[in-house]
């Protein structure tokens, strides 16, 4: 934050400078097998090189197939996008030298992406930025690498393991639309809650299956030229993001204030010195010598094979928020809060189609409900309870069977394991004391027992009142009907 | 078309190809023979021709998402010059010296 | 008397009669192979213990299964070196690959091992198949079983010549740019690259991809037909292999030619070809006429750019194919500090002189900057050396001319890589446009074979066996034995 003030300082003093900066990300596809061979795609856990094939070891002698889920999921997230789908497209070869890309080319797509031009709306600070995507395209993830010492720069070996070589990859092309750290921040958590949502990734950043990476330039306000671009790496979280970003332009303003000049490269985001280094010079421009893929015939998208795939996507975030203000009377933030992933907004739909009022359902879904889907990893759908069980327990607060925090109790205890909710309440004796007379003499009680609680209430210190209303709850084993205690105790002290 | 000398130095790194001095002068004379012959191509007016990657008409080859066993560890290291535990293992990445590198 | 020179037809009755076994057959090819591979060095490999025991297994299937069992079964065949076998040492003739076995089987050798097949060895080829001569292996030239001063041609050069010594009577080789059609041509056999999409690629080391084959070579082209028949078909394991089903040529084999328009491509008889070499197939089409066949001069005018186009697109697609080689995963590595260091000397001790000239110009041609100018361009007049052949072929039903301009030449006298080049002239023209051609021996100059051959429409695989079973019928040629068979027999 220093730096950012100091940055501000500097602009205030010197040019007037605009931030560009474009993001790619690269999102690992939800497919059971791998990109261009029929290995597992799920490559976390397995023992080092376990999970290959001759195909992903780039041995002499094999060829690739397509993947045609993974083909699919990209033009599924290009509709999401509102990118073109063209009627051709083909695979390509980039070639280069690297350890964790075993056959020195990696498929990917060149001149002819499966979309294109499509763009992505998002809010920052209550208004609405639009940020283009040039391209989304579909490719093959490299394999991992271990350098001795962790530090590639000084390794002196590095150890290399193909089991994520060959897993599906979407490499989506952001336009250098974006203005500041925090809209880039936005614009991939925006990012990053669609593709989640139309179930093509599982938006994890440090495990790395969604990667993103930044081109960062600056130019004197007014200018429509593009300043010298720098490739920001290396970011895991959306934190990290927007303090990489931070940090990148601060360090590209002072390199400009002070009238030196900024070097095409890429540089790396270090977390624990809050700074980015350069990893290498780009004087040797890359030649990645793209050509088409030899081994792979091309691909033909009729309109027809756009619209089957159109035809499974998801009600999109917003859309739904919007229809969950109008349908179910939901303010705007608990419509956006709902939504915020898919799984919550269907098991919101699916508890009020099982009759929980809607207002009743949408406290507990963003409340207590999601509180432990997140506390467990586990979305309510595949709690031990089901959507339905957590429908009927709530359906016993809606009827008054049980009060809230014997519903949260349960809901604590059923989440994981399931249960009968009715069953446990009949049996354990959990239901709700709301017969009037008989709280009306432990209210009676409560006051005789506690007299300066009492005198204080009347005399207009509202808080008082909690010490009498725990009172009249521990003398009913926590069942009692606690806003009906409320009532009665405000009627009693204040005698109405 | 000429070649020069860089130009077999830069193809060489490019290709990875460790060729000595004299294997560099024998290929450059050798490359602008075959150029000079391939210059011929440059004749022919292709403004109305497509370009042929691969022959034949297929298109949308592709297979069902089915994951099949993979080899295991030991297979997919057993033919590697150079093992450290389940891993390949190569020397230092020196990072100034690499032209490219992988994402 | 000895099998080992017989043809498949034969060896199956034989097997079938009683008049052998699979592991006599078996016996006195490892002998034959043995004595006569001192001389010609057609092998990388003798994989005795796969033999012995494919032998065996063939053995019992001919026993229980006699009327069903293929005709391919318990027969002795040898493989080019570029083909994956799994556990079997897999080289592509290279330093760089030697003792590398691969965990798998390429999917055509394995459809003949179903068919019982019984696989005496990995065959010598120019390194990578890359070149026409195989001078280019790593570990050795072959000899043309000829006149062993003389080159097979290339690159599948062990596997013709293995063929020609009488050793087994088929080998499968691999066709990028003739390097079936011309050895088979400069040996005297009979040698097929199918259609492009016909066979599956899959378990063949890649030169070029989009030029690649693998196909059988025989002494006769009733065994070719069969055996081809035995691969081809779809894979699923290579995408650009064709699920349109297969014709059998061996229904259409004995059709003869009456009727058929043949044409002969004035640019393939150009001043390129040995007299001999003209005299012999001028007198191939003459037999052709008289078995009932109208011949026609056609032109190919792109006959001439086609090599130039072959060789800007078969290096960019093999530079790529083998940037793998980097000694990390298998192969040899020669060992630094340095990853690049590594990378460069690996890779430069690893590989011969035509590989790395190749991968040079390959990687030249796909370079920023020139990209247009040879790839690009070169994929263009690609599409015009097929619209050729298309019209060609709207005139005539097939097209017949010399497999290659020369005989077989001295070892050592084509030392100019261009002079090499120019052997695939007439060959590599059907590796662009994926049409299947054959080489069929029509005669001899100085009693060295000369080749026919025959190239038809993509997909007509069927008419090319048909046209040239007919020339061979109509001929003895098919029948001369090299010094080397005779030995055999």
């Amino acid at each position: 934050m220093a730096l950012l003030a100091l940055a501000v300082r500097h602009r205030g003093r010197m040019t007037d400078y605009e931030v560009v900066i474009g993001l790619e990300v690269h999102a690992q596809l939800l497919t059971h097998s791998k990109m261009f061979c029929s290995c597992p795609a799920h490559y976390l856990g397995a023992e080092p090189n376990a999970n290959t094939c001759p195909v992903c070891l780039g041995l002499p002698g094999v060829l690739p197939t397509i993947n045609r889920q993974a083909v699919d999921f990209t033009v599924r997230t290009a509709l999401a996008l509102q990118c073109d789908i063209p009627d051709f497209t083909k695979f390509d070869r980039k070639n280069y030298f690297y350890p964790d890309l075993p056959k020195g080319y990696q498929i990917s797509q060149y001149d002819l992406p499966l979309s294109l031009n499509g763009h992505l709306e998002f809010p920052v600070n209550g208004e609405t930025v639009r940020c283009g995507v040039t391209r989304v395209h579909l490719e093959e993830d490299t394999g991992t690498m271990h350098h001795a010492g962790d530090v590639l720069q000084s390794a002196t070996s590095s150890l290399i393991d193909l089991n994520r070589c060959g897993v599906p990859l979407m490499e989506i092309v952001g336009e250098p639309d974006l203005r500041t750290p925090e809209a880039a921040r936005e614009y991939l958590v925006r990012l990053r809650q669609i593709l989640t949502y139309i179930g093509v990734n599982d938006g994890n950043l440090e495990q790395g299956s969604f990667r993103c990476d930044a081109n960062v330039s600056l130019r004197p306000r007014g200018d429509t030229e593009l300043g010298v671009k720098v490739e920001v790496k290396n970011m895991n979280s959306f934190r990290a993001v927007q303090r990489a970003l931070e940090s990148e332009i601060e360090r590209q303003t002072a390199v400009l204030d002070a009238g030196g000049t900024l070097v095409q490269e890429t540089r790396g985001w270090v977390e624990a010195q809050g700074r980015t280094i350069s990893q290498r010079s780009k004087e040797q421009a890359h030649d990645y010598r793209y050509f088409p893929e030899p081994d792979l015939p091309p691909l033909r998208l009729d309109s027809a094979f756009v619209e089957r795939v159109r035809a499974t996507l998801p009600e999109l975030p917003d859309a739904r928020a919007a229809r969950f203000q109008s349908q179910y009377g939901l303010t705007a933030y608990d419509a956006a809060v709902l939504t915020d992933t898919r799984e919550s907004a269907d098991a919101y739909e699916g508890l009020v189609a099982a009759g929980v009022p809607a207002k009743l359902a949408a406290n507990w879904q963003s409340g207590d409900i999601a509180a432990l889907a997140n506390e467990h990893r586990l979305p309510p759908q595949e709690s031990g309870l089901g959507i339905l069980g957590l429908a009927e327990l709530l359906l016993l607060v809606d009827s008054g069977a049980i009060n809230g925090p014997t519903a949260k109790e349960l809901l604590v205890e059923l989440y994981l394991p399931g249960g009968d909710p009715e069953k446990l309440v009949r049996e354990r004796g959990l239901g709700q004391v709301s017969d009037e007379s008989a709280l009306r003499a432990l209210v009676d009680a409560a006051i005789e027992a506690n007299p300066g609680a009492a005198a204080d209430f009347r005399a207009g210190k509202q808080q008082a009142l909690g010490q009498l209303m725990r009172a009249v709850k521990d003398a009913t084993g926590g069942k009692a009907d606690m806003p009906l205690v409320n009532k009665l105790l405000r009627d009693r002290l204040l005698g109405q | 078309m000429t070649l020069s000398r860089d130009d077999v130095d830069h193809v060489a790194m490019l290709a990875r190809l460790g060729l000595s001095d004299e294997e560099k002068s024998r290929l450059l004379g050798e490359l602008e023979k075959i150029l000079d012959h391939i210059a011929r191509l440059q004749k022919v007016d292709t403004s109305m021709l497509a370009e042929t990657a691969q022959v034949g008409d297929l298109v949308n080859v592709m297979r069902a998402d089915v994951p099949e066993h993979p080899i295991g560890t030991a297979a997919a290291l057993r033919n590697a010059p150079a093992t450290d535990g389940n891993y390949f293992v190569v020397g230092a990445i020196q990072v100034a010296a690499e032209s490219e590198t992988g994402q | 008397m000895s099998w080992t020179a017989g043809t498949i037809t034969e060896l199956a009755a034989a097997l079938r009669n009683g008049s052998t076994t699979p592991r006599a057959l078996l016996d006195e090819t490892l002998a034959h192979l043995e004595r006569s591979d001192k001389n010609l060095n057609a092998y990388l490999s003798v994989t005795q213990d796969l033999a012995v025991e494919q032998a065996d297994a063939a053995t019992k299937t001919l026993a229980e299964h006699p009327d069903t069992a293929s005709l391919l079964c318990g027969i002795p065949m040898a493989l080019k070196d570029v083909l994956c076998v799994d556990g079997v040492e897999t080289t592509a003739a290279s330093k760089i690959l030697k003792g590398f076995k691969p965990p798998y089987t390429g999917t055509a050798v394995q459809r003949l091992f179903d068919a019982g097949a019984v696989c005496v060895g990995k065959t010598n080829c120019d390194e990578f198949a890359m070149g026409s001569s195989t001078e280019n292996s790593a570990f050795g030239s072959v000899g043309n079983p000829w006149d062993v001063e003389r080159v097979p041609g290339g690159s599948s050069g062990g596997s013709a010549a293995t063929v020609a010594a009488g050793t087994v009577p088929y080998s499968l080789g691999s066709d990028t740019g003739g390097s079936i059609r011309q050895p088979a041509a400069l040996t005297g056999v009979v040698g097929f690259k199918p259609t492009y999409g016909r066979v599956s690629r899959y378990g063949l080391i890649a030169f070029a991809s989009s030029l690649d084959q693998i196909g059988p070579f025989t002494r006769t082209v009733e065994d070719c037909a069969t055996v081809y028949a035995a691969i081809a078909g779809h894979d699923p394991r290579d995408s650009t292999c064709d699920p349109r089903a297969v014709e059998d040529p061996l229904l259409t084999l004995r059709k003869g030619v009456e009727g058929m328009r043949l044409g002969i491509p004035r640019e393939y008889l150009g001043d390129g070809t040995e007299p001999g070499v003209r005299a012999a197939v001028e007198a191939a089409f003459k037999v052709l006429e008289t078995q009932g066949a109208t011949l026609q001069e056609v032109s190919l005018p792109s006959t001439d750019v086609a090599l130039s186009v072959y060789y800007v697109i078969a290096p960019a697609e093999c530079s790529s194919n083998l940037a793998r080689y980097d000694g990390v995963r298998f192969g040899n590595r020669v060992e630094r500090p340095s990853l690049t260091d590594m990378y460069l000397q690996t890779r430069d001790a690893g590989f011969g002189a035509e590989v790395k000239r190749r991968v040079m110009l390959g990687t030249y041609a796909l370079s920023s900057g020139y990209y247009d100018a040879y790839y690009r361009q070169a994929q263009k007049v690609r599409t015009l050396v097929g619209q050729e052949f298309d019209s060609v072929f709207e005139q005539v039903d097939a097209i017949v001319s010399p497999t290659s301009p020369s005989v077989a030449f001295p070892m050592g006298s084509r030392s100019d890589p261009l002079s090499m080049y120019m052997c695939d002239v007439v060959t590599l023209p059907a590796n662009l446009a994926g049409i299947p051609g054959i080489s069929v021996p029509c005669g001899f100059v100085d009693e060295l074979p000369v080749g026919l051959q025959v190239l038809a429409p993509r997909f007509a695989d069927a008419r090319v066996f048909q046209v040239a079973h007919a020339f061979e019928q109509a001929t003895a040629w098919h029948s001369s034995r090299s010094p080397f068979a005779i030995e055999a027999a």
